[in-house]
């Protein structure tokens, strides 16, 4: 380990000065991350625990009750819509910090804005989809699936609201010149939530809407 | 208050001089005087958790006593587990990690020196908001495990357990922040040659249980927001009425609780590690069988919180599978109890207070091992469960293992820290009146257990067998309280008057001894170069000194170039050359008022919520919470863009 970064420093003077080569900042995004799966793992498994035990509707997906047939609740469309948005997004992410670190400070900014963007309209749809339960019927204290449902999604919700936040941020230093190639690592950082947010919802998005 | 310190290194005269004042505590990013706000705040906390044993012990020592109410007991055995594991102890080990661990990788700070000021203010305010809601008498009252649906709002109305969720929301938010700080700070900011092998085991073990921070804590984060949304806003998480199973909550604490007791076990292991060989004058016995026996201890620690569920009737199959697996967990604690004899083992031993505390450890916590042996085997547990046994079992590992470890370790480290050397006279009362009092006051508990006293009972009736027991057991809680009253009345005499210390009055290989006693702000003025585990014990004066088995490892690879100062925390923005071998500077983060700011916003986010009462909207003061969160995001964006640092 420690002959392989004598190697790294030699081969790059002016590495950062730390015992791994590696960005301290960025390693603790890493670690934070790390915590966040636990975070999500632990409300993805109890609405997994929870699932289908809900007493009284509306329920996810079409079930028969009492011999009559019930609609699910979810819009599958919809969500399809809004995940894919989301991400897409992700490329949006990747590409600005490609022009980050090339110095392209306008496409940079307009890549970081359309990153924010798309995690806006994810939000759209998902503020959308909470008032349209909300009219059906399905509030945090109905049922399990309510409960379960809202707050995971929710949770993730509040992850992508940050996110959107500290895109637009690093998109108006952006666009005041103030994150030059030599500041890639701050997009980068960004960058590295705005995946795991978005991974993150790959897997809920399979878990709660698709599986049955 | 300068900007930005930065001085040439070999002109430590030229480093402003330490400043003094309550403003400067505030504001301090210092990892040494986090480390003593640490320190001195769990040691209140510690003191607090004690009154409350001594409060649970006097109801105890004799039949229906009427002493306390069955509420408020139930308040003191609640409170005095939290406020021991949350705000005493792990607390503690955090001053530990805080104050030794840049010291022993020879860094200048730890990666994010404000991150460390946030998480202990936030654990301040966090202990605060605990610990008012016990002067109020309404304080959590329900066990530190707070079991759901028992703890639903029917079932408990008042605010009691809304402080348990909104309090241990706010700590724990502050040990997974610190946790991610010591890990990046072990990783990355080693000195040079300083590989994961040549680490001190302190350092090991502080990485290990940070790890098990970040992943435990923040299964309980979620815990405990369920609740608080089925506390605060009606939802149905842990509602068996609609349709929730209720063991949920149980698994999901127990996932968290059982590494806790690892959290709170593995550092002390290390600090074990460092006395041992220091006063025995011999390196550690199976360094790395060590390392990779705490690992194994921290992993298997995730498979085996069921144990702590055999009465729930999970049927044979999984109990099998939890008894097996706690069983196995006696494998590698068992190898380091045999390590540590063995590096005793033809030591030139030194019997100095610290050395004390930690042999006593050695053979106290191993009594707690064996009683936690035979808990595992699920059907003696069956008998076992909620009787006096546990709390006997859980008391030799807590008492008889992180405190006496922790108690070793202020011993050992207080020279460093203050410059001055305990008094051994008080030292030594402290440890007889100490191993006395917490044998009488733990060991009788196993029979009472045995004779079928339950746990968490305010009162027990005459003719029950239980009277003399109870009796011992509390004059030896008394015991342990006289005990530490001397701990504390030699922590301040020592404090003033000790005797001067030195840099290294034990003799010890570590870095932290290298430097002088008190440690300058900037720690090292040129960070050293690791060439083996025990860079104070090496070459002549070693092997003149008679330690046997000094060998030197003969490598001279270094993680950077050799010279180099590597500790300083640069911030890439500053386009300064990182690797200028010249002319480096000791950089020293400016202080900020930033983490101050911010805790307060996160207490508010959480605290304010305790007025959302059930029954009076009169009392909703959720604007609050509001200003809470605009606290907060004004102290991270002034935070993000503070000069300096």
């Amino acid at each position: 380990m420690s002959t392989a970064n004598a190697a790294v420093h030699a081969a790059h003077p002016g590495h950062l000065d730390t015992s791994t080569g590696l960005d301290s900042r960025k390693m603790a995004f890493w670690t934070f991350i790390g915590s966040e799966c636990l975070l999500f793992g632990s409300l993805i498994a109890t609405y997994l625990a929870n699932k289908g035990k809900s007493t009284v509707g509306p329920y996810p997906h079409e079930m028969v009750v009492d011999g009559k047939h019930v609609e699910g609740i979810l819009n599958i469309p919809l969500t399809s819509f809004s995940t894919f948005i989301l991400l897409m997004s992700s490329v949006a992410m990747v590409l600005a910090l490609n022009y980050t670190q090339r110095g392209i400070r306008s496409k940079a900014t307009l890549w970081l804005f359309l990153t924010a963007f798309g995690g806006s309209i994810f939000l759209g749809c998902q503020v959308y989809e909470f008032t349209h339960f909300w009219h059906e019927g399905l509030t945090l204290q109905t049922n399990l699936f309510g409960s379960t449902f809202y707050l995971l999604t929710g949770f993730h919700g509040a992850h992508v609201t940050v996110g959107v936040i500290y895109l637009l941020t690093l998109t108006t230093l952006s666009a005041r010149g103030r994150i030059g190639p030599e500041k890639a690592l701050n997009v980068e950082i960004a960058g590295l939530y705005w995946h795991f947010v978005d991974v993150i919802w790959i897997v809920i998005f399979p878990l709660v809407y698709l599986i049955k | 208050m300068a900007s930005t310190a930065t001085v040439a290194a070999p002109h430590p005269a030229a480093v402003p001089a330490t400043e003094t004042g309550i403003w400067s505590w505030i504001t301090t990013v210092d990892h040494k005087r986090i480390g003593i706000l640490y320190g001195v705040t769990s040691i209140f906390f510690f003191l607090v958790g004690g009154l409350e044993a001594l409060l649970i012990r006097t109801q105890l020592i004799r039949p229906e006593n009427k002493f306390l109410s069955a509420d408020v007991f139930n308040q003191m055995f609640t409170m005095h587990a939290l406020t021991m594991i949350f705000l005493a102890l792990m607390p503690l080990t955090a001053a530990f990690f805080n104050y030794m661990v840049p010291l022993q990788i020879g860094a200048r700070d730890v990666a994010f020196p404000r991150l460390n000021a946030l998480s202990y203010w936030i654990y301040l305010f966090g202990g605060i908001y605990l610990l008012a809601s016990s002067i109020l008498k309404i304080a959590p009252n329900v066990g530190w495990y707070a079991y759901a649906p028992l703890t639903e709002r029917p079932y408990n109305p008042g605010p009691n357990v809304d402080f348990y969720v909104l309090g241990l929301q706010i700590v724990g938010l502050s040990s997974i922040i610190a946790s991610l700080n010591f890990i990046i700070t072990i990783i990355n900011l080693r000195a040079p040659g300083m590989r994961l092998m040549r680490m001190p085991l302190f350092t090991w073990m502080v990485l290990i249980t940070n790890v098990l921070i970040v992943t435990a804590l923040a299964v309980f984060t979620i815990a405990v927001t369920q609740l608080m949304f089925d506390r605060m806003f009606g939802t149905a998480f842990f509602d068996p009425a609609r349709g929730s199973d209720p063991l949920i909550w149980q698994h999901i604490f127990w996932m968290f609780g059982h590494p806790e007791v690892y959290i709170l076990i593995i550092p002390i292991f290390g600090i074990i590690s460092e006395i041992i060989p220091t006063f025995s004058r011999k390196p550690l016995f199976g360094y790395n069988v060590m390392v990779f026996a705490s690992i194994l201890i921290g992993w298997l620690g995730w498979g085996v919180w069921s144990h702590h569920m055999f009465t729930v009737g999970l049927g044979p199959i999984a109990d099998s599978f939890f008894a097996l697996s706690t069983m196995l967990i006696a494998i590698p604690t068992g190898i380091k109890i045999f390590n540590w004899i063995g590096t005793m083992w033809g030591g030139a031993i030194r019997f100095t207070t610290a050395m004390l505390f930690a042999i006593s450890f050695i053979a106290m916590f191993t009594v707690g091992g064996i009683s936690g042996v035979m808990h595992s085997a699920a059907p003696a547990d069956l008998q076992q469960n909620d009787t006096y046994f546990i709390v006997a079992h859980i008391h030799y590992v807590f008492f008889g293992g992180t405190v006496l470890g922790l108690f070793a370790g202020t011993y050992y480290w207080f020279p460093k820290v203050t410059g001055r050397l305990m008094s051994e006279k008080l030292g030594w009362a402290h440890f007889a009146l100490t191993m006395v009092g917490m044998n009488l006051a733990f060991f009788p508990m196993h029979f009472l257990g045995l004779f079928g006293m339950p746990r968490r009972v305010f009162t027990y009736e005459y003719g029950l067998g239980f009277e003399g027991m109870n009796l011992l057991s509390t004059l030896g809680a008394y015991l342990i309280g006289v005990g530490t009253i001397v701990f504390v009345v030699n922590l301040v005499l020592s404090a003033r008057r000790g005797a001067l210390a030195g840099p290294n009055p034990w003799g010890a290989a570590t870095l932290e001894w290298s430097i002088p006693s008190p440690p300058p702000v900037y720690n090292f003025r040129e960070i050293p170069v690791v060439r083996s585990r025990m860079p104070l014990w090496e070459g002549d004066p070693a092997r003149d000194g008679g330690i046997p088995h000094g060998r030197v490892e003969e490598e001279t690879e270094q993680v950077t170039i050799a010279g180099t100062k590597i500790g300083e925390i640069h911030d890439p923005e500053e386009g300064e050359n990182k690797m200028s071998t010249h002319d480096h500077g000791i950089h020293l983060p400016p202080p900020s008022y930033w983490p101050i700011v911010t805790a307060f916003g996160i207490l508010l986010v959480f605290g304010a919520l305790i007025f959302r009462n059930a029954e009076g909207a009169l009392y909703n003061l959720w604007y609050l919470s509001l200003m809470g969160v605009g606290i907060v995001v004004v102290g991270i964006y002034s935070w993000a863009f503070e000069p300096g640092h």
